[in-house]
C-alpha cells in the first residue's frame, strides 16, 4: 500500500487509516488523485476550513507541491478558506429553488441569524453560505448542512434547524465518509 | 403503465441491499455476460440498442465505446459521471441513492466490455451521503464475488471505487471530470485528443452518465433489439425526466421516449398539471442550458404537431422555435414566474461555475449577470436587451467546452420568446411580476 508521507499530526489514527486506504485506490505514482477526498478529510479534521498550514500539510502528506493544493482548494466551492461556524448552512439559490421560495428562505435565515451570506455569527455557531444547484430541485427549496440535505424547506423548518444546532455541541463539517 | 427499465423496483423496501436486489433479478446480467459473452459481443448489443448518452449530449453510447483505443498497450478506464449539477436535473441522485446496485452492475458490464480493470464513480462532493450508500453497496458486491479478482471464475477482475468532487458544475464535462479525478482544477481539456484515446492518466477512457450505465443490465439481459423496440425512431428506450417548478407533483419519472409533453405535464400519472390551477407560461425541458420555450411551443411545434419527449421532437424548429431533451431536467414556470429573474439565477449560476479558462465565458457570463440584475431591478435600458443578445452570440461557439454555449442559450432564447417582458421591465423600471 502506498502510504501518505509526513503526516505531522495532520490526521488522527482513524482518519490516517482511511486516508491511506483512499490513496491506495489510485495507481502508484498517482496519489495526487486523492487530493480532493483528502481535502474533505483535512477540512473536517480542522474545524471545517482549510488554513494555509493545513494545506501545506496535505501537500507534504501526498508528496506534492503546496501550490498544487492551493490551486485545487481555491477552485472547488466546498472548501472553506476562512474559519467557519460550528454549523454551516448552505442555501441553494438557483432557478428551481428560487421558483419555490428559496429567496424568502434565505432572507429568513439572514433575519434569524442576523448575518449575511458569507458571514459567521459572533458566537461562532453559524455560518451562512449561498450555493448553486444541489440537484434536489424536485424538493425545493433545499438547504445543505454537512452531508445532510434538508428539503422542502420553509421558515418553520428553518427555525427548527437553527434550534437543533444552537447548543454548539457538534460541528456540521465532520468526516463525510460514514 | 409504461415500460419501466430503471425505476420498476425503486420503491421496494431494502433495495439498496444486495439481497433484495438479487432477489429481484439483480446481477443476472453480470452472470450471463461474464459466463457466456465476449467483450465485443457486449459492445455490439449496446450499439444495437441505440442507447444515447443520458447526461445531456445524447451521443450514441455504443459509438462512443467504439472510439476507445484498443490497440495501445495501456490500462483502460471506465468512469461513471455522477457529477449531476445541471439546474433542474436530479434523476441520477434519485436512481443512485435508491438503487445503487443497478449502477454497480452497469459499471461491471461496461468495464468488462471496455476491458477496464479499475473503474471509478465520480460523484459530486455535495452528494457525499450517496457516495456512502454506493460504497456500502460496492463492499457487498465485493463480498458476493461480483467485484475483485476473477469475478465468477470468468478470469475477469475489476476494482470499483467512488471518488468525490469538491463542488464544481464544470466537472460534469468529461475532460474536466478527468482533470478533477487526477487531483487538479476542473479545467476542460482541448479536444482532440478525445478521452477515448488520451483520458485518465493519459490512458484510453470512456466516461458515461449514471442513467446511461444503469440501462446496461436491462439491455444485456433482454438484448439490444428489445431495447431498440422501445421509444421512437431516433430516441430508443426510456428516459428519466426530473420534473420541478410550478407543477403539482414534482419528482423523477421514467417515460418511454415519445410520450407527448402535454400528457407529461397534465396527466396525474406524471406532473399532475400546474399548481394552484395556474396557467402554464414556459418550460425549460432539458436542464437550465437548453432554450426556454413558451407554453404554445412546448406543447406543439411551430408546424402544429404535438411535441413529444424525444431528442428529435423537442428539437423540431431548431433554436428558433425548438429546444433540446438535454439531461431531462424539466423546469416548469407558471404565469407568476418572471422570465428575467429566472434567467438571472441561471446567469449567476454559469458565472459562478465558469472555470475561467476562456475569456468569452469567464467575462461574458459575469457581464450578462450584471446586465440582467440591472434589468430585473428596473435600471435597465432597451440597449441592454440587445447587448445581452450580442454577448451571448460572442460566447457561443468560442470556448473550449460547452459551458459557454450552455450559458448563452438560455439568454438568447428567453429574449427571443419573451422580449416584451424584458421591455416591460425597462419601461416600468421594475419587475412587473414582483410581489
Amino acid at each position: 500500500m502506498l502510504e501518505g508521507k509526513n503526516n505531522n499530526i495532520l490526521f488522527s489514527d482513524e482518519i490516517l487509516e482511511l486516508a491511506n486506504r483512499i490513496i491506495s485506490r489510485y495507481p502508484e505514482g498517482r496519489q495526487k488523485s486523492a487530493l480532493i477526498p483528502l481535502l474533505h478529510l483535512a477540512q473536517a479534521e480542522n474545524g471545517g476550513w482549510l488554513s494555509p498550514e493545513v494545506m501545506d500539510k496535505v501537500a507534504g502528506f501526498l508528496d506534492i507541491q503546496p501550490i498544487e493544493v492551493y490551486e485545487v482548494a481555491t477552485f472547488y466551492t466546498m472548501f472553506n478558506l476562512q474559519p467557519v461556524g460550528k454549523c454551516v448552512i448552505e442555501v441553494c439559490r438557483t432557478g428551481p429553488c428560487w421558483l419555490n421560495g428559496g429567496e424568502e428562505l434565505l432572507a429568513h435565515f439572514e433575519k434569524r441569524l442576523g448575518i449575511k451570506p458569507g458571514e459567521t455569527t459572533p458566537d461562532g455557531l453559524f455560518t451562512l453560505k449561498v450555493v448553486e444547484c444541489l440537484a434536489a430541485c424536485g424538493n425545493a427549496p433545499v438547504v445543505q448542512v454537512g452531508i445532510t440535505y434538508h428539503e422542502n424547506m420553509n421558515p418553520g423548518k428553518a427555525d427548527q434547524l437553527i434550534a437543533d444546532w444552537s447548543d454548539g455541541k457538534e460541528r456540521s463539517h465532520t468526516n463525510p465518509y460514514r | 403503465m409504461a415500460t419501466q427499465i430503471l425505476l420498476n423496483n425503486i420503491e421496494v423496501p431494502g433495495l439498496t441491499g444486495i439481497e433484495v436486489y438479487r432477489k429481484l433479478g439483480g446481477y443476472a446480467a453480470v452472470e450471463k455476460v461474464l459466463k457466456t459473452m465476449t467483450p465485443d459481443e457486449v459492445s455490439a448489443e449496446v450499439k444495437k440498442s441505440g442507447l444515447r448518452g443520458r447526461g445531456g449530449a445524447g451521443f450514441p453510447a455504443g459509438m462512443k465505446w467504439s472510439f476507445l483505443d484498443r490497440k495501445v498497450d495501456k490500462p483502460r478506464y471506465f468512469i461513471c459521471n455522477f457529477d449531476e449539477s445541471e439546474p433542474g436535473t436530479f434523476k441520477d441522485r434519485h436512481l443512485g441513492s435508491l438503487n445503487p446496485h443497478l449502477l454497480i452492475e452497469g459499471m461491471i458490464l461496461g468495464s468488462f466490455a471496455l476491458g477496464a480493470r479499475t473503474s471509478y464513480i465520480y460523484i459530486r462532493g455535495e452528494l457525499f451521503y450517496i457516495l456512502n450508500i454506493l460504497e456500502k453497496a460496492i463492499d457487498e458486491a465485493y463480498r458476493s464475488g461480483y467485484l475483485g479478482e476473477n469475478i465468477l471464475n470468468s478470469g475477469y477482475s475489476l476494482d470499483l471505487h467512488c471518488h468525490p468532487g469538491g463542488g464544481a458544475y464544470i466537472c460534469g464535462e468529461e475532460t474536466a471530470l478527468i482533470e478533477s479525478l487526477e487531483g487538479k482544477r476542473g479545467n476542460p481539456r482541448i479536444k482532440p485528443p478525445f478521452p477515448a484515446v488520451v483520458g485518465l492518466y493519459g490512458c484510453p477512457t470512456v466516461v458515461n452518465n449514471v442513467e446511461t450505465i444503469a440501462n446496461l443490465p436491462w439491455i444485456l439481459q433482454n438484448g439490444g433489439d428489445a431495447y431498440a423496440a422501445l421509444g421512437t425512431q431516433s430516441s430508443k428506450g426510456t428516459k428519466l425526466i426530473s420534473a420541478c417548478g410550478h407543477i403539482r407533483k414534482p419528482g423523477v419519472y421514467e417515460v418511454e421516449m415519445g410520450l407527448p409533453v402535454e400528457e407529461f405535464i397534465y396527466s396525474d400519472q406524471y406532473c399532475g398539471g400546474i399548481r394552484n390551477g395556474n396557467k402554464l407560461k414556459a418550460v425549460i425541458a432539458g436542464g437550465s442550458s437548453v432554450p426556454v420555450l413558451p407554453a404554445e411551443l412546448i406543447l406543439r411545434t411551430d408546424r402544429g404537431e404535438q411535441r413529444l419527449l424525444s431528442y428529435e421532437s423537442l428539437s423540431v424548429g431548431g433554436f428558433e422555435s425548438g429546444t433540446m431533451l438535454g439531461s431531462g431536467g424539466f423546469i416548469v414556470l407558471d404565469e407568476t414566474a418572471c422570465i428575467v429573474k429566472n434567467l438571472l439565477t441561471f446567469a449567476r449560476f454559469y458565472h459562478h461555475e465558469s472555470c475561467g479558462q476562456c475569456s468569452p465565458c469567464r467575462e461574458g457570463t459575469g457581464w450578462m449577470e450584471k446586465i440582467l440584475q440591472r434589468i430585473e431591478n428596473g435600471r435597465g435600458t432597451s440597449k441592454d436587451i440587445d447587448l445581452l443578445v450580442h454577448i451571448s452570440k460572442h460566447i457561443e461557439g468560442n470556448t473550449i467546452c460547452p459551458l459557454g454555449d450552455a450559458a448563452a442559450w438560455p439568454v438568447a432564447s428567453a429574449i427571443r420568446h419573451f422580449r416584451q417582458e424584458f421591455e416591460d421591465h425597462v419601461k416600468l423600471q421594475k419587475c412587473p411580476l414582483s410581489r
